[in-house]
């Protein structure tokens, strides 16, 4: 049984199509990436996973439990089971660091706050900010707010996360450490969807590799597959593009 | 004249005279107050509404816009006099004080709504949908994200607002109230010269309001998040 | 507790009370004009001026906007004649709310002649634009449509605040509404009427406004 399966899915933003009939099933400890150029719905998919887009068609299942998107109670089990990093990180900034960490288990899953905050605190340390708890968000550099956006996502404890191109809003020279923090959570076997346009970090971590286009997958396969040898024109298009534009610069 | 003037100073500044001018000052002050505080918790739940998402208040919202729409362009004095006159007829017997509380939380609820809808929607949308991934119910992200960010940016204006409103609150002499301006009008009739009593009140006004003014400008500048400066009342 | 509205017995008043809207109008645009006129020269004599002119101008706006308008023209109504001024209620209040609206027009003017950048009357100098030409070109068309927004707001305000005039006597619409109230005893249905039309009368004039800015300056102020 698939850890997250995707049947069908279709999504409209206003009147536009944005996703067009996704399928796509994960298993336990999976590294999916998703590619594919802006506007292709990557993002999307991750925004209807996690509830933020209602979809119009189409089932999403979380170890094997289908998700009723229209049903509050439904909604909020399937929260409690995934956990997403944003782009633009979204820590809170009324909070600091650990309590933005420590937040939602202690305040929302009512969890026993001092368990929490050792988990917090260890959490935190990994990712390289154990000296960083009481520094608050617009103290730090983009780099160290999405190490503890991911510290944060970590700590409710998710049976998937959902990484939407957590490097792209950041320096160029803080991409690495938040890269590396990702492949700790890799090595764990930690399931993983990824939306990324680091290409490089994407063949290197992931298990298979989905090439999105105009809202829907349009091939999907080993990173091998994807980046050597695309069975379709288009990936080899995009792939080339971005590698040539890659070496190029 | 103005020696005329200059000898009736003493006779003014008596000890009865003086206390009558601080306690009317307390008044005005305290109407100003009286007004931001219940148009802070008002003002609030107004702008709640009128930013509800659910589609079943819509009543509710349409009223919370058109309350604050149309407050905001009734003359202070015409909402007085309406509580005033209209208790009377209506039979019901409110103090003046009473009347002005009422009237001044009235008008100011409209004002400070629009502040605190401001201040609100300047809390960026990202950070409710993060709270929303992490399960937080409507009010959990309202006390723990939203408020919490938005209040440095809102209470800065509100200031603002009770300063400005002081000035207002001059009307409520009409009423009868006994706040500075209506200690002015008493002082008059006792026989002090009209010049005297109202430069004298006028004064009095510069030096409650003047400093309450530069500390609001010195609060703007301190919570600085403010993005827009709206000290001034805008309709 | 059997109070019945009687909306029936204000009706007749309708055109005594648009008359009055008349005299509001008409004691709004004269003190904002005047308003101007002044806030103009005080912002060119605050920015331009020495350091006494730009010291007097400070402590005017600074005077005038933390002191009431109602207690400003007492001062002027009630106080002036002790040094042997006189003036009609209608006049007492247009000075005072002239002089009062000089001191927030002169801090919104000044606000909008700092916004005028540097590189547009360097440009006019090379145009060989003479001080006046500047003026009439460069200047004041930029000045007005960024401080449109704010102009108008503060118009707005005035026109609420021209109510003040009744309790001078001044037959305007709140006066008027007095003057029905003390021969129909319609407390209510009176005064809940002026402040309908005064929400109507300042609703159309932000349309207004914002529509002239759009046309005359190209400003770009929401209607409403």
């Amino acid at each position: 049984m698939a850890q997250l399966d995707i049947r069908g899915l279709v999504a409209r933003y206003n009147d536009t199509t944005v996703l067009d009939g996704i399928d796509l099933a994960i298993d336990r400890g999976e590294i999916v990436s998703l590619i594919g150029p802006s506007g292709s719905g990557k993002s999307t998919l991750l925004r209807v996973i996690s509830g933020l887009l209602r979809p119009v068609k189409g089932t999403v299942s979380l170890a094997g439990e289908t998700i009723d998107y229209g049903d509050r109670r439904s909604l909020r089990r399937a929260r409690n089971r995934l956990a997403i990093v944003f782009q633009q990180y979204n820590l809170f900034g009324n909070m600091n660091v650990l309590r933005n960490v420590m937040v939602t288990p202690v305040t929302i899953k009512k969890r026993d706050r001092r368990e929490v905050e050792a988990e917090a605190r260890t959490l935190l340390e990994k990712v390289g900010l154990g000296d960083k708890l009481n520094a608050y968000p617009d103290e730090l550099s983009g780099g160290q707010q999405q190490r503890v956006a991911i510290a944060r996502a970590l700590c409710l404890k998710p049976e998937i996360l959902l990484l939407d191109e957590v490097t792209s809003a950041l320096d160029p020279e803080r991409v690495g450490e938040v890269l590396d923090t990702i492949k700790l959570l890799a090595a764990e076997h930690m399931t993983l969807l990824i939306v990324s346009h680091e290409m490089a970090f994407v063949r290197d971590v992931s298990h298979r590799v989905a090439f999105m286009a105009e809202g829907t997958i349009q091939e999907l396969g080993t990173p091998e597959q994807i980046f050597d040898a695309p069975r379709i024109a288009r990936t080899r298009t995009f792939v080339s593009r971005i590698l040539g534009h890659r070496t190029a610069a | 004249m103005l020696a005329f003037i200059a000898a009736e100073i003493p006779r003014l500044f008596t000890i009865y005279n003086v206390i009558l001018l601080a306690k009317a000052a307390v008044t005005t002050l305290s109407l100003s107050a009286v007004g931001c505080v219940v148009g802070l918790l008002c003002g609030t739940l107004l702008t709640l509404a009128r930013m509800s998402r659910r589609r079943s208040l819509w009543p509710l919202k349409a009223l919370a816009f058109l309350y604050i729409e149309i407050m905001r362009r009734i003359p202070f004095l015409v909402t007085l006099m309406t509580f005033y006159f209209g208790a009377q007829v209506l039979g019901f017997n409110f103090s003046p004080l009473e009347i002005a509380f009422v009237s001044t939380s009235v008008i100011s609820t409209a004002f400070v709504a629009e502040i605190v809808r401001t201040g609100l929607q300047a809390v960026k949308a990202s950070q409710i949908e993060a709270a929303e991934v992490m399960n937080f119910s409507v009010w959990q992200s309202f006390w723990l994200v939203r408020l919490p960010q938005a209040w440095p940016i809102i209470l800065p204006p509100v200031f603002g607002y009770f300063v400005l409103f002081i000035k207002d609150t001059a009307l409520a002499s009409q009423a009868g109230v006994l706040e500075l301006t209506q200690a002015a009008k008493i002082l008059n009739t006792k026989g002090f010269s009209a010049s005297l009593v109202y430069a004298t009140v006028l004064l009095l006004y510069f030096v409650i309001s003047y400093p309450l003014a530069r500390l609001g400008g010195h609060l703007e500048k301190r919570l600085g998040t403010a993005r827009h400066s709206r000290s001034r009342r805008t309709v | 507790m059997h109070y019945v509205l009687h909306y029936g017995q204000i009706t007749p008043y309708i055109p005594y009370l648009l008359g009055g809207v008349l005299i509001s109008l008409a004691l709004s645009i004269l003190s904002f004009a005047g308003g101007m006129v002044l806030g103009l020269v005080f912002a060119i004599l605050r920015n331009e001026g020495g350091a006494a002119a730009s010291r007097f101008v400070r402590g005017y706006v600074a005077f005038f906007t933390n002191t009431p308008q109602l207690v400003q023209i007492y001062v002027i109504y009630f106080g002036l004649p002790d040094f042997g001024i006189l003036f009609t209620p209608f006049m007492a209040v247009l000075i005072g709310m002239t002089l009062n609206a000089a001191g927030y027009l002169t801090e919104i003017l000044r606000a909008g002649l700092a916004s005028v950048h540097a590189q547009e009357l360097d440009a006019a100098e090379t145009l060989n634009m003479s001080r006046l030409q500047t003026l009439r070109h460069v200047i004041l068309p930029h000045l007005f449509r960024v401080t449109m927004p704010a102009l108008t707001n503060q118009y707005i305000l005035m026109m609420l605040g021209t109510s003040m005039a009744a309790i001078f006597g001044v037959e305007e619409l709140t006066g008027r509404a007095f003057n029905i109230n003390s021969t129909t005893f319609r407390s209510i249905e009176v005064f809940t009427t002026v402040a309908a039309i005064y929400v109507v009368v300042t609703f159309l004039a932000t349309i207004l406004l914002a529509l002239f800015s759009r046309w005359a300056f190209r400003a770009r102020v929401p209607v409403i």
